[in-house]
């Protein structure tokens, strides 16, 4: 127990330190690449830890950029309740997907998270006069301030990054070394034998999806704040599967695992993309060497040869 | 009093009748034996006992109260517990997460204790996967037991298991009989016979026979029907 | 026929026309929904709602057509592998590139690359799939979620590798023969009967169609009449059997992978006269398909086939009165919906 916490802490000061000291374009990617680790670990909760493929998680990330966006945009609301609009509208989203979607199980269960999340991609681009659509919004400079600090700031930015991902991360450990965290293990692993042992299978599975598709929502919302821009484009399929990529190889079903994959995939990407504009052709090659190789991901096997305490 | 009780309990598939209007009585403490040829309704009548299969009609009562549109798992915390005919532990992860699970608690200590009523103390931080099959589903009935239940139903459990590991298991049932109403599908007429006071027999879904081991083995119907004439 | 009659535009016309969008207008809900009657007939206020409708239903067989035969490819991998083949669109998208390849290496007549392009992308699509199903999906035992994970891969593989050698242009291609049929439609207005200007389709698209008919013909005397129709089915129905009869599961398995992409190649190759070639091309069919697979439900020939029609004609006439993104948006909604409160309809038969 302390050495899980003292490990995550410890990963938290690093991370810390290297926002004082990488070079510019480097914190900036880094920056970037928290939030989005916020994103997997999000989709790890349910993907992870109790075993539900959702092809869907870009509306809740979704419905957390477009919750702070528009009521910024439209509202002229500050940062601090927009967040918590973001927050909302994930959280009311992900309980009607969840309640709708958790009737079906298996492919049926990927099926629908994907057409519900096709359907609010759609609604976007379909009410572009607020949206914007495609296209999207930027959220002025002037607009992006929360009790004095300028979230345009470069090392401001990197470190309300980090506290959202550090926020994320101790919650799921704390989540996945309480009984809840066990039953949605037991879940993944045999359903039927967690129901026969006196759990009620459909609320946890309930609260899975509720609490990765919020955390989803939170690092959408902070996407749009620290970034200044709500495009359709995050509500896409694509933006579903980048969750999906990120936890496979980092490891599914690990704390560390969501950050270790969005920090690998980033900078092969960017690289990538410096000598083809078909850059997506490595997440299209990652996946399939994953899926045919490497079902554990990178922490995954770690786990397995080194450290089987790992969360 | 009657721990268990149901009333014309049945449940049809596609026009079969599975089980057909059982009636059944279970008296607090005691161990009881569902025996029968294969496909008599065993496994479906605990099923439905354990809301694992849902009735097609029949009443269920637990401990005076009414189950019959109870859900599994709520059945499970009014007092049940039950283990698989084919072993259902949880293969990639530990012992100790297995007993834990079953406890619903992550108290180290109980769970040790647990897993020392089956002598798998020693291996408590080992993948249950890894276990051999007569461990398994030793570790399975640990489960059973750890959830302290009132009421513990036992599909098949001595099923593969060797002749030494059965003479264990027969020690732990007897050693739970006092405290715990058992509920057991038994293949294995040995065990029936070491450990049943009384012995229901199911034949095609229906009550045949029940009364103590020594009515049963008398029962001409029953010797007809199941035990033949060997 | 009249062929390129000239329209006749009376003043009275064009008022009864404009009263007809703004009746229509105050039908749907609120400016939200907005029509697309007027921009579509912008340049013709003449034209009204009877011969528009037969223009959708028209416009709506063509797409019912190649949607079927996409959806038809999607439904029978599924049927018989248990596979939800995520990279079902690209296949599509590589016979409308590969089409368009063919179509400008090959000199002379439009008709002898569209013909050539009718054979050649078909097959190098299935041999693409076969491929990736030796490579991909056998060895992870066509297990349901590393399949969908390994077919997201394939998917990305096989539209950023278009990209790559094709260019993000969109290319045409040209049909084979394109005549323009008028259609024969009076309308009654202002005391005289008059012929609504632009009211035509083209004889590639009625082409279209009957192509379409006939493969689906030739698909489903196929699967029904002979010995290798037998064995996929015999596959689908159960694996097991299947293999103790000694049919080689295997080899079935990357043959129907095959013929399902190959299907998808050979609507892209019908559709693209019409649609043009894109690298990114493979998203509306997929999603279609996926649509048309759940309403029609499994391995029926039947099903996909008259659900293919009803989405196809659906969508083609509802995206003329609806935003083609409202009727996409409920069409995506009405079937999620049908999985979550029905979803015995298609993949229950596998859970029982």
């Amino acid at each position: 127990m302390i050495r899980d916490l003292g490990l995550h802490l410890a990963l938290i000061a690093v991370l810390f330190v290297l926002g004082l000291t990488l070079p510019d374009y480097h914190q900036g990617n880094m920056a970037r690449i928290l939030v989005l680790a916020t994103y997997a670990v999000g989709y790890n909760v349910l993907f992870g830890y109790t075993g539900l493929l959702s092809l869907g998680h870009a509306m809740f990330f979704a419905a957390g950029m477009y919750g702070l966006g528009l009521v910024m945009q439209h509202g002229g609301w500050s940062p601090v309740p927009a967040f918590i609009a973001g927050l909302v509208s994930a959280a009311l989203l992900s309980v009607i997907v969840a309640v709708l979607a958790l009737r079906t199980v298996g492919v049926a269960f990927m099926i629908v998270t994907l057409m519900f999340s096709q359907s609010a991609f759609l609604t976007i681009l379909y009410f572009g006069t607020w949206t914007r659509g495609d296209e999207g919004f930027v959220i002025p400079q002037a607009a992006r301030q929360v009790a004095g600090l300028d979230l345009t700031d470069p090392v401001t930015r990197y470190m309300a990054a980090l506290a959202l991902f550090s926020v994320a991360l101790l919650l799921v450990l704390w989540l996945v070394r309480r009984q809840e965290g066990a039953v949605l293990i037991g879940i993944r692993e045999n359903e039927e034998r967690t129901r026969m042992l006196g759990y009620n299978v459909l609320s946890h599975k309930i609260l899975a999806v509720v609490m990765s598709g919020t955390l989803s929502g939170a690092a959408g919302a902070g996407y749009a704040l620290l970034f200044g821009y709500v495009g359709a484009t995050f509500a896409s399929v694509q933006y579903s599967i980048f969750p999906l990529l990120w936890v496979l190889l980092g490891g599914a079903g690990t704390t560390i695992g969501p950050l270790v994959g969005a920090v690998f995939m980033f900078y092969l990407i960017d690289y990538s993309s410096g000598l083809t504009n078909a850059y997506m052709l490595i997440a299209g090659v990652v996946l399939v060497l994953l899926t045919l190789f490497a079902r554990a991901g990178i922490m995954g096997e770690v786990r397995k040869r080194w450290a089987p305490w790992l969360p | 009093m009657s721990l268990l009780r149901t009333e014309g309990l049945t449940r049809i598939y596609g026009g079969l009748k599975a089980v057909d209007e059982v009636d059944f009585t279970l008296p607090e403490g005691e161990v009881h034996a569902l025996i029968g040829p294969n496909g008599a309704g065993k496994s479906t009548f605990v099923g439905m006992v354990s809301g694992r299969i849902e009735a097609s009609a029949g009443r269920v009562w637990f401990d005076g109260r009414e189950i019959t549109h109870l859900p599994a798992h709520k059945r499970i915390r009014a007092g049940m517990a039950y283990t698989f005919q084919i072993t259902a532990i949880y293969a990639k992860l530990s012992l100790f997460d297995n007993v834990a699970l079953a406890l619903r608690n992550r108290d180290r200590a109980a769970a040790q204790e647990a897993l020392d009523h089956v002598g798998l103390a020693e291996r408590g931080d080992q993948l249950a996967g890894y276990l051999s099959y007569g461990h398994q589903r030793l570790l399975e009935i640990a489960m059973g037991v750890a959830q302290r239940p009132r009421l513990l139903i036992l599909d098949e459990p001595t099923q593969g298991l060797a002749e030494s590991e059965i003479a264990e298991f027969n020690a732990l049932i007897k050693r739970l009989a006092g405290e715990t109403t058992i509920l057991l599908i038994e293949h294995n007429m040995d065990v029936v016979r070491a450990l049943a006071e009384r012995i229901t027999v199911l034949d095609a879904g229906r009550v045949l026979a029940r009364g103590t081991p020594e009515d049963i083995h008398a029962d001409p119907a029953v010797q007809a029907a199941y035990l033949g004439t060997g | 026929m009249v062929v390129g009659a000239v329209p006749r535009l009376l003043p009275g016309v064009v008022g009864f026309a404009e009263e007809i969008c703004i009746t229509l207008q105050a039908w749907s809900f609120g400016a939200a929904t907005r029509l697309r009657f007027q921009t579509l007939t912008g340049n013709d206020p003449g034209m009204e709602f009877g011969p528009h409708l037969l223009l959708a239903v028209l416009e709506g067989a063509v797409g019912a057509a190649v949607l079927a035969l996409t959806a038809l490819g999607l439904s029978l991998v599924f049927g018989v592998m248990r596979v939800v083949n995520v990279a079902h669109g690209e296949f599509y998208m590589l016979g409308a590139v590969v089409a368009w390849f063919v179509a400008s290496v090959i000199a002379g007549h439009p008709a002898l690359g569209f013909v050539a392009a009718l054979v050649i992308a078909p097959l190098a699509a299935a041999v693409v799939a076969m491929v990736a199903d030796r490579l991909v999906l056998k060895p992870v035992a066509y297990d349901p979620e590393a399949t969908i994970v390994g077919t997201i891969g394939i998917l990305y593989i096989l539209q950023q590798a278009a990209l790559m050698w094709f260019g993000p242009e969109a290319r045409p291609v040209e049909p084979p023969f394109n005549h323009r049929i008028a259609l024969p439609w009076y309308d009654w207005a202002a005391g005289e009967w008059f012929y609504p200007w632009g009211l035509s389709t083209t004889s590639y698209k009625l082409f279209v169609i009957a192509a379409a008919v006939v493969i689906l013909l030739a698909f489903w005397a196929v699967l029904t009449r002979s010995r290798i129709g037998l064995i996929m089915r015999a596959t689908q129905l159960d694996r097991e059997t299947a293999l103790a009869f000694g049919i080689p599961v295997g080899r079935v398995y990357s043959l129907v992978f095959g013929l399902g992409a190959g299907l998808a190649a050979l609507a892209a190759v019908l559709i693209v006269p019409i649609q043009q070639a894109h690298y990114l091309m493979g998203g509306d069919p997929l999603l279609l398909s996926f649509i048309v697979v759940i309403i029609g439900g499994l391995g029926s020939v039947r099903g996909t086939v008259v659900a293919a029609l009803l989405i196809g004609m659906s969508d083609g006439i509802i995206s003329v009165f609806l935003s083609p993104t409202l009727s996409k948006i409920l069409a995506t909604l009405l079937v999620a919906l049908v999985l979550v409160f029905r979803p015995q309809g298609l993949f229950g038969t596998r859970a029982a």
